[in-house]
């Protein structure tokens, strides 16, 4: 029988204990774990990156970190952007603009989104497209997903709010 | 005062999307997010090989791993009378292999346990020992004299061919052939299989419950209620004791049409256990084994007079179908609507021939965001009218103008009935866009700086939305759609319909037929899809078909529930019905314009004040048999810039013009396009799933089948033309699939354009720089087709 491992991950600002198999994949942490299924899987080989998360507030994809690497850090995923009255700006951007289809790339490309405007909150084309380059989306052809991201700094730079939404990315 | 539409996001209001609250919260729905009590996992063990027979199979390591509950092989299905199962194209597929793996990746055994780890480390604990056969992965190779007999398990079977068909005037073709005055021209050129991979694979949940005998399939597709036929079959259960739910689709592009054996195995231990049991296809899954599309092979001559109107054409086309001919097309179109092809061009005469081969292939010719093989016909028509440009002499755009269908409607070549279009309109508009004069004037002065600058133009009408019933069906199914309208005491409605969104938005858009038919603001308007219990039967979304006939529907229905209320608006009233008129959401008196009722009100009155005699409740349904498919017309240019030294270009600017008639929503028109448009570029610029000599599989995950991300796919400038539909009730013409039919031709007619100076006259998709780099400095042709054995 496999080995099982305590960790504790702060999942969305909560700590969250379990015994997992030390081969258990992040991914599969947070949706079968913790319940959260924003948090999608799309293929085996870290290209599509479906799963991203924040990890201690960078953007990693969740298939490829082990659920035990996690222990002791701070996740963020799609369910922990803005709050259950108000939608983060990035979420508002996509949204607005159309920035989604089947919704099945969403969540990791607003996570990975909302990472980089909080680093680059004013970007060109070019960089938003640069910095969504880990990210497929098989439905919009990325027109708007890139005026989603920009319309997400907008409305960072007139609202003074994260990208996340209220709370900024510790 | 009638409402003002688009505020209440009727026709023509670009409204945004109600699906989105969930998706953007991660919320959506889709199979693996679904958790049922009791559920367990199923993983499927895939051959390794292309063609071998199987000497033996040895599962007992895998039944005892700890938490595995069931494995199935070929020869239990069998026991089940489920060893094969019978195809969209009514041939048979293995559901597990009984005799002899046919293609790699083909489906072995499943392994059912208490989670997917667990399965999957019984699927590794399998042995099995093959003894290869000679694989096949092209017809040349099928054709040849000796080759094995891929299809030895079909009675009669004596060679690889699975269908050969012919369409078309051959006698006047051949004499139109035969005239000297006439210039000929010929060209081949080779469509590479593609895969549609949506991001979300391939995935069930099976439920059967035991006590009530009824079976519950959560199942991503994009077709339910034919799925709920097809299991009904094979299963030999009632359909109303199958309730198929398709919940969210993360994608399906085609990919999510069809019956795949691992659902079959799913059911079948769902029945066997009596638990749910959930499988999710993993990536090379997908992409190795389930629906690939396009593979064919097309050879063209046509003949054409000194004034460029071409006057006859001659086709042939060899499809490579793979193991089994599992295509999703009309009964009677042995390659689907590929013969819409040159459908835009009035030619008086065509005569077309078309074969298709088993190879050891897994099964291929799913239609791919197309209407059953457009794509095809679309890519090779706008190809060869590039080439024939240039043997003649002349612009490419004059060229395809010369020939264009100016009056409706229009009898094509080979039978379908063009209804309406501006061809010229469109055209004009997107060469304007481009500057298509100032380029040609810049492409000279760059080629004279040894700059390459290239020029391509794809023009197209499309047949979309099948059926009518007459001409369409699927395995015997006839081609309609349904819609079923429910308006609520408060005036408030739920839309059901037989169609299935995979990230198209009918939850918004079809809300806005009923508000242009209703007057009721689309927010009040709940769209229900998905469901085979809740929903009425239609025939699911593919082909560009949604909007065609469910919306036609939807419409259909709104108007039948629109005369009911106005018998309620005519007892509120106190007139009579003949002096009742309508304007947007209001009954009124003809001559009393003042005295009017909502509809708001009319819904109330039917379930609180009828009349006598008048059936209570506002409620109905719609099924809508289109007279004829729509015909969008599309022009997509784009202009490129290759790289001298490495062969590599870059787009420089692109231009979409699309007729699509009325436009429900234009912000989802556009993000459809844009959808589209993307994986044309995809296919012409660098995705390529091949496969070696032995059968393998190469673009087998997304590193190697690489669809393009934000970085590498340009920019997509879009305009519009409206030539609304003769017969559709509300003017509209599909448009999901435009983009990727008509705008691979575009990419590449640009490159070849770039070096065409050269000689160079085709280099097949994908036009990888290497590709390019050889057309340039060996001056010739670069053909994609796939490796003979030993190379
Ligand atoms: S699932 Fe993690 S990158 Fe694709
Ligand atoms: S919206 Fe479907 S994959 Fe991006």
């Amino acid at each position: 029988m496999p080995e099982f491992r305590n960790v504790v991950v702060t999942v969305n600002e909560e700590p969250r204990e379990a015994e997992i198999e030390p081969r258990l994949l992040l991914v599969h942490f947070l949706r079968e774990v913790c319940g959260l299924t924003g948090t999608h899987f799309g293929c085996d080989t870290t290209s599509c990156g479906c799963c991203t998360v924040l990890f201690d507030g960078v953007p990693v994809k969740s298939c490829t970190v082990l659920g035990v690497q996690a222990d002791g850090h701070e996740i963020i995923t799609v369910e922990g952007l803005g709050s259950p009255s108000e939608l983060s700006p990035v979420q508002e951007g996509f949204h607005e603009e159309h920035g989604l289809q089947c919704g099945f790339c969403t969540p990791g490309m607003m996570m990975t989104a909302t990472a980089f405007l909080d680093e680059n909150p004013n970007p060109t084309e070019e960089e938003i497209r640069w910095a969504l380059s880990g990210n497929n989306c098989r439905c919009t052809g990325y027109v708007n997903i890139v005026k989603a991201v920009k319309w997400a700094a907008k409305k960072m730079a007139t609202s003074g709010v994260s990208a996340r939404g209220a709370a900024p990315i510790r | 005062m009638a409402l003002d539409e688009i505020q209440i996001g009727g026709l023509g209001a670009s409204r945004k999307r109600v699906e989105d609250a969930r998706f953007i919260r991660g919320k959506g729905n889709y199979i693996d997010d679904f958790k049922l009590p009791g559920m367990l996992h199923m993983e499927t063990l895939r051959a390794p090989i292309a063609h071998a027979r199987i000497t033996s199979l040895d599962t007992s390591k895998a039944w005892m791993t700890p938490g595995v509950h069931l494995v199935v092989t070929g020869e239990m299905a069998a026991q089940h009378n489920l060893a094969w199962m019978p195809t969209l194209s009514y041939d048979t597929q293995a559901v597990l292999v009984t005799d002899k793996v046919r293609f790699q990746g083909q489906e072995i055994a499943c392994v059912v346990a208490d989670d997917p780890y667990i399965a999957k480390d019984a699927c590794e604990a399998i042995t099995v020992e093959y003894d290869p056969l000679p694989p096949i992965v092209n017809p040349q190779q099928a054709l040849a004299p000796g080759a094995p007999i891929i299809r030895d398990d079909k009675a009669g079977q004596t060679n690889n061919i699975c269908y050969t068909w012919e369409v078309g005037d051959k006698e006047n073709t051949e004499r139109v052939f035969a005239d000297p005055n006439l210039q000929i021209v010929s060209q081949d050129i080779y469509y590479p299989r593609t895969h549609a991979c949506p991001i979300e694979c391939n995935a069930i949940i099976s439920d059967y419950n035991s006590a009530t005998g009824k079976l519950t399939i959560y199942l991503t597709t994009q077709a339910p209620h034919i799925i709920r036929t097809a299991v009904a079959l094979v299963a030999e259960l009632p359909e109303h004791m199958i309730r198929v739910i398709a919940p969210d689709l993360g994608g399906g592009f085609g990919n999510k049409v069809p019956v795949y054996p691992s659902y079959v195995i799913a059911i079948l231990a769902s029945i066997l256990l009596t638990r749910p049991v959930k499988w999710i296809e993993d990536k090379t899954g997908n992409l190795i084994s389930s629906s690939f599309a396009r593979d064919i092979y097309f050879h063209c001559d046509a003949a054409i007079r000194k004034d460029g109107k071409i006057q006859a054409v001659r086709i042939h086309a060899d499809t490579d179908n793979g193991g089994f001919f599992s295509d999703a097309q009309p009964t009677k179109f042995k390659i689907g609507l590929f013969h819409s092809i040159f459908g835009c061009y009035d030619i008086p005469y065509g005569y077309m021939t078309a074969q298709g081969h088993y190879t050891n292939k897994a099964p291929g010719g799913v239609a791919y965001r197309c209407s059953f093989r457009i794509t095809e016909s679309m890519l090779f028509q706008e190809r060869f009218m590039q080439t024939c440009a240039y043997e003649i002499g002349m612009d490419q755009a004059e060229f395809r103008r010369v020939n264009f269908v100016r009056e409706f409607p229009h009898r094509t070549t080979f039978g379908f009935l063009l209804d309406s279009g501006d061809y010229d309109k469109c055209l004009d508009l997107g060469l304007e866009k481009i500057d298509y004069y100032g380029f040609l004037e810049r492409q000279k002065q760059a080629r004279s700086q040894g700059r390459l600058l290239g020029i391509g133009i794809s023009t197209m009408s499309e047949p979309l939305g099948a059926g009518n019933s007459r001409e369409y069906d699927i395995i015997g199914i006839k081609m309609f759609d349904s819609a079923e309208l429910r308006v609520h005491p408060s005036g408030k409605a739920v839309l059901k319909i037989g169609s299935k969104t995979q990230g198209q938005g009918h939850e918004t858009t079809f809300a806005q037929i009923v508000t242009h038919e209703l007057g009721i603001p689309a927010d009040d308007i709940l769209v229900q899809h998905g469901d085979t219990d809740n929903t009425p039967f239609g025939m699911g979304t593919y082909a560009s078909r949604s909007t065609p006939t469910a919306g036609a529907a939807t419409a259909m229905v709104s108007r039948k529930v629109r005369a009911k209320a106005k018998k309620l608006a005519a007892h509120l009233l106190e007139v009579s019905e003949e002096d009742v008129e309508w304007e947007l959401g209001r009954f009124y008196v003809r001559s009393a314009p003042n005295r009017g009722v909502t509809i708001q009100d009319c819904a109330f009155a039917a379930y609180t004040n009828m009349p006598d005699g008048l059936e209570p409740g506002l409620e109905n349904n719609a099924y809508y048999d289109p007279p004829n498919m729509t015909w969008p017309f599309d022009v997509y240019i784009t202009t490129v810039e290759v790289d001298p030294d490495t062969g590599e270009w870059d787009v420089l600017k692109f231009i979409g013009v699309d007729d699509c008639g009325v436009r429900i929503n234009p912000m989802i028109v556009e993000a459809q396009l844009h959808g589209g448009l993307a994986e044309a570029f995809a296919m012409a610029y660098h995705q390529m799933i091949t496969f070696d000599s032995q059968g393998n599989c190469i673009g087998a995950n997304y590193m190697d089948y690489m669809i393009p991300t934000a970085w590498e796919t340009p920019h997509f400038e879009l305009y519009e033309v409206v030539t609304p539909s003769p017969h559709h009730p509300i003017g509209c013409k599909g448009i999901g699939e435009c983009g990727c039919v008509g705008g691979p031709a575009a990419f590449v007619n640009a490159v070849v354009d770039a070096i065409a100076h050269l000689g160079v006259r085709n280099i097949d998709m994908p036009c990888l720089s290497s590709r390019v780099w050889e057309a340039m400095h060996y001056k010739h042709d670069v053909p994609g087709t796939p490796p003979l054995p030993g190379t």
